[in-house]
């Protein structure tokens, strides 16, 4: 039953992983590919140290792998925010299927501001 | 309060004489019940801290159960041939929030699958959050699920 429960975290952690890999080759432009990648490491990354911390039952291994996870949780959406906003500062283009683009001229790059919207639906339409 | 709940809970092990994980777990639940019970009888503690108690206990499971529906779909793209998915940057319009706010906010985003945040407008009142599949292509429906769901819940849980 130990065993069980081991192998289907750890199971369901490489699939996940496996996923976003397939997807970081697949999808069509570098926001959606970021989309991919950073999910690896969310339920991927959790079940896989969920899995080692069920397996040693030792609370020395629980309290590190919970610290994985957790500096792995801190650390991805800072790395994935700073990944995108240089690429869209430098112009990466988006996808010809995106919708629409609410960050379309609101960089003032030389002062180094964003401007924020007073209402949500006055942004910018893509068709 | 979260001192005398610690408390309890090594006195819980040490009853026990055995400080293991599933030990630390139950003395803190325990304690935890036993203090909410004295803090409704206004016998010792505050309310206060057992109502933010249980807020980020539910906060958690929402959080949680969020993470699991939405990486099932975003996997569904990833194995169905051709690109299903109609992805947007969405300017979402925040309350006033503190900066930890933001941030606690903007990391949850983030880690949800499907959506990301990009960057946050420099009045902190906009949260630019790229979408990986707009349903119906209707931003505004998004913007007040984000809002009413994650926003109101990290309000919640930090106020």
């Amino acid at each position: 039953m130990r065993d069980a429960i081991t192998v289907g975290l750890l199971a369901i952690g490489s699939v996940f992983a496996l996923l976003s890999a397939i997807g970081l080759v697949r999808f069509p432009d570098l926001f959606m590919r970021m989309q991919a990648s950073t999910k690896a490491t969310t339920l991927g990354i959790g079940c896989l140290m969920l899995a080692v911390a069920w397996h040693f039952g030792e609370i020395g291994v629980a309290t590190r792998s919970l610290l994985v996870v957790l500096f792995v949780f801190l650390t991805a959406p800072a790395g994935a925010h700073m990944i995108a906003r240089a690429a869209y500062v430098t112009g990466v283009p988006l996808w010809q299927g995106t919708l629409r683009d609410d960050l379309a001229g609101k960089y003032d790059i030389a002062h180094h501001e964003l401007e924020g919207v007073a209402k949500p639906d006055e942004g910018a339409n893509r068709d | 309060m979260l001192i005398w709940n610690f408390v309890l809970m090594l006195v819980w092990c040490a009853l026990f004489g055995d400080f293991a994980v599933k030990n630390l777990v139950g003395g803190f639940v325990l304690g935890y019940f036993v203090l909410s019970l004295l803090a409704s009888r206004g016998v010792v503690g505050s309310p206060r801290y057992v109502r933010r108690v249980r807020r980020i206990v539910s906060f958690a499971g929402f959080f949680l159960t969020e993470l699991a529906i939405a990486n099932v779909r975003v996997a569904r793209d990833v194995i169905t041939p051709g690109i299903r998915s109609r992805p947007a940057i969405v300017a979402v319009p925040l309350e006033d929030l503190t900066d930890a706010e933001v941030t606690l906010l903007a990391t949850l985003v983030t880690l949800t699958p499907g959506t990301m945040s990009l960057d946050v407008s420099s009045d902190r009142r906009t949260l630019y959050v790229h979408v990986m599949d707009l349903p119906g292509g209707d931003a505004s429906r998004f913007v007040s699920s984000l809002k009413r769901g994650f926003e109101a819940r990290v309000l919640e849980a930090t106020r």
